[in-house]
């Protein structure tokens, strides 16, 4: 924890769970999109679900997914901004089990027809935990540069990632592996200390096993 | 590594000095920065504070639910008027207080000090003193390490969250954190800190977090219009030389042990105090539809 933490963060009002956190997390959706998002369906679950519209939650979550920063003033008119950008969205309630209870599943399609989800929740002081990414369970706070690796489920594949990760001199803050199955789909979320460039992603990519890599820099 | 674990510490180190040189000196070992660049970006969250207070006392403001905006305004024009009861500099915190809260409510731009809920009282009482005794700047900024160091012990032994530990952990905390601030700009001593923190604390231990709807509006722009008063009011005692029986670090304790043995219902949920009033029910219909 620092000063910045205690007074701070700046940020449009009027709650740093329900306005703040949710930019964020719409920002982290964004961000793992290649190409301009052109249609977003958002679910809303719990004390989201239940009072977005007083909070200026869903204009937080479409301003985070235009881009914008929590202290952006346009966070107000995000929902006209996003119309006239062309971003058609849309909100629901989302039927979730065992989730936060300020929980968000963005599901976003890019202009070239990629598609992306995220559910995030916004776990207090607009501080959030991204767990699931295209359905498959994470951990990410978005605080820290995060590489997401989807692999397959092979022996070695951790000392692979690791190996390369640690040549290049960077250090590992956490580290989390889950699969579907056995032998299936698996993904790898590092959290790591200093800067990924692209080109070291891209190797990262083509590393044996690995299906492919992401880097997400701090939201 | 520093881990802000005790006020009464903080003090200790501080010495002759003030507690804000230390949590600078601190903050940049720790953030590896250098000092200059932590107080500049310090110094940018006291322009947004400034900000916040001008652009809330608009007339016209009203948050989207409809309860919220146009108070500061009316605090404005009672301090104008000269129809205060506590003079200018006390009339002057109160209507800082309610602009920030309010412009908060209303979607605009503020700092959370230390969340956006109690996001009115530090700014109001460090602007406020500021200017009725034409203090620099500088002093001003400097005093938000002051409150920052507080803020982080606090959280770090309490909390600063309604959800964990209700309104006393928000606008308590803020209240505590701006009677230390107020404290070091009258040239307190870091002793006169520690008493005024816990001062503030005592005074609002217990206080429950029970919003309207559940919206960051009512009860919650009027709380921080009484946060700032408890904190002129705690460091108006603490300069005096008045000591507080209880020691701040036990303070800190006691409120994290009323935080946990509050209900649930009282902590943020809306689901107790004034948010269960028949009255919120009928605004939550009315805002909500259901």
């Amino acid at each position: 924890m620092n000063v910045f933490d205690i007074i701070g963060p700046v940020m449009i009002g009027p709650s740093s769970s329900h306005t703040a956190g949710a930019v964020r997390i719409g920002r982290i959706a964004r961000a793992l999109l290649s190409s301009e998002p052109v249609k977003a369906r958002i679910g809303l679950y719990g004390s989201f679900a239940k009072t977005y519209k007083g909070h200026g939650t869903d204009k937080a979550l479409v301003g985070g997914i235009l881009g914008m920063e929590p202290d952006d003033i346009r966070i107000r008119e995000s929902l006209a901004l996003a119309s006239k950008q062309g971003l058609d969205y849309s909100f629901e309630e989302a039927a979730l089990e065992n989730a936060h209870p300020n929980t968000a599943l963005i599901s976003l399609t890019g202009r070239d027809g990629e598609t992306v989800s995220v559910q995030g929740a916004s776990v207090g002081g607009g501080n959030i935990m991204i767990s699931r990414i295209n359905g498959l369970a994470v951990e990410l706070t978005g605080q820290s540069v995060s590489l997401i690796v989807l692999h397959e489920d092979t022996p070695g594949i951790i000392a692979t990632v690791t190996n390369f990760v640690a040549a290049q001199g960077i250090n590992i803050g956490s580290l989390r592996l889950t699969r579907d199955q056995k032998g299936g789909l698996a993904v790898m979320t590092l959290e790591v200390d200093s800067p990924i460039s692209p080109g070291l992603n891209a190797v990262m990519g083509q590393l044996p096993h690995v299906i492919s890599s992401t880097v997400l820099n701090p939201q | 590594m520093i881990f802000y674990r005790s006020v009464a510490e903080l003090a200790r180190q501080a010495g002759e000095k003030n507690i804000s040189d230390l949590v600078l000196a601190q903050q940049a070992a720790q953030l590896e920065r250098p000092a200059e660049d932590i107080y500049r970006e310090m110094a940018e969250s006291f322009t947004v504070m400034k900000q916040s207070v001008s652009d809330g006392v608009a007339k016209d403001i009203r948050s989207a639910s409809g309860l919220s905006g146009g108070n500061a305004w009316k605090m404005q024009r009672a301090l104008e008027g000269g129809l205060t009861l506590c003079g200018p500099i006390f009339a002057s915190a109160l209507v800082k207080a309610l602009a920030v809260s309010e412009l908060n409510a209303c979607m605009g731009r503020i700092v959370a000090a230390p969340t956006a809920g109690s996001c009115g009282i530090l700014p109001a009482a460090v602007l406020s003193l500021m200017e009725a005794r034409d203090i620099p700047e500088e002093k001003a900024v400097m005093s938000l390490f002051t409150a920052a160091g507080v803020g982080m012990v606090i959280a770090n032994n309490a909390s600063v969250s309604g959800a964990e530990g209700g309104c006393q952990a928000e606008c308590g905390s803020a209240s505590a954190m701006a009677a230390a601030a107020l404290v070091e700009m009258c040239g307190g001593t870091p002793d006169m800190v520690c008493h005024s923190v816990a001062i503030a604390l005592k005074n609002v231990l217990g206080l429950v977090c029970d919003p309207v709807a559940g919206l960051v509006e009512a009860p919650c722009v009027k709380r921080n219009a009484s946060g700032v008063a408890n904190a002129f009011t705690a460091a108006e005692l603490a300069l005096a030389g008045i000591e507080s029986v209880i020691p701040v670090d036990e303070v800190i304790l006691a409120m994290k042990r009323v935080g946990d043995a509050m209900p649930s219902s009282l902590k943020e949920t809306a689901e107790g105090g004034l948010a269960a009033t028949p009255t919120a029910a009928a605004l939550r219909r009315k805002i909500f539809g259901a």
